[in-house]
């Protein structure tokens, strides 16, 4: 993984959690700018795969175990595709805080996987 | 299942796929180094995913039992392997779902099962209960 853009990610991705929980406890429902920021998260979790693809080809491999790393990676690619689709399918403010805790539980991945990438340490 | 309940039910599905997925990897990975640290990741494990199906079931009477059991565990879970953690640090060095009552989830596994107690009370009975919370969620 790439530092800064690890925390671009956690930063965005906490960001978009934050605005999603508090737009659905304000009332909203699922809106492009509360779906849109849960796309803006997936997008960059999609060029963390591409990454965490060509990283250890360009002279940057992980030292911790590729196996907890990929599990985590693959996770966080579903999530925010499943809060999205839920937000779709019941269209409630309950919906947009999911979205929140969603984006909220990618930041926490985000940053175990650079845990994961750099120490090794499971 | 309406209103804030499907935010319960979305969370412990949550944390039902970060157990399953974090004793997938140890178990295949590293077993060996701590059978009893990793067999209650696993266990951990299939309580949120029965909690999680429990909870969206929880309209029916048996399964509304469910939900209080899996709850109730790891409610015991978290507390037990908690204390544990501290005082046998040796014992439980390696992560699991409980360790430090969930500090590796920012606590979440520790607030969780007051959340699901608290959801499961307030819909006793369970049909004519969540409908009343589900007009009071819109």
């Amino acid at each position: 993984m790439i530092l800064w853009f690890t925390i671009v990610q956690v930063v965005v991705a906490a960001a978009a959690g934050l605005l999603c929980v508090v737009l659905g406890l304000a009332g909203r429902r699922p809106s492009d700018v509360s779906v849109g920021a849960l796309v803006l998260v997936e997008l960059l979790l999609i060029a963390q795969v591409v990454i965490a693809v060509v990283a250890p080809f360009a002279g940057n491999p992980p030292t911790g175990s590729v196996l907890e790393f990929w599990t985590y990676l693959v996770s966080a690619v579903l999530l925010p595709a499943a809060g999205v689709v839920w937000a779709l399918l019941e269209r409630s403010r309950w919906s947009t805080v999911i979205l929140g805790v969603v984006a909220l539980s990618i930041a926490v991945m985000v940053w175990r996987m650079q845990t994961i990438w750099t120490l090794g340490v499971g | 299942m309406t209103g804030i309940g499907r935010v319960l039910v979305f969370v412990y599905g949550v944390m039902a796929l970060a157990a399953t997925g974090r004793s997938f990897v140890q178990i295949a990975e590293r077993f060996a180094e701590a059978p009893l640290a990793y067999s209650l990741s696993a266990a951990s494990a299939v309580v949120y995913i029965l909690a999680t199906l429990a909870l969206v079931f929880a309209r029916r009477p048996g399964w509304y039992t469910v939900a209080w059991i899996a709850i109730g565990f790891e409610l015991v879970g978290v507390l037990v392997v908690g204390t544990l953690s501290v005082v046998l640090p040796e014992l439980f060095q390696h992560p699991t779902v409980w360790s430090l009552y969930g500090i590796g989830y920012v606590f979440v596994p520790l607030v969780l099962p007051f959340f699901g107690l608290w959801w499961l009370i307030t819909h006793r009975t369970p049909a004519s209960g969540a409908d009343r919370a589900g007009e009071e969620a819109r």
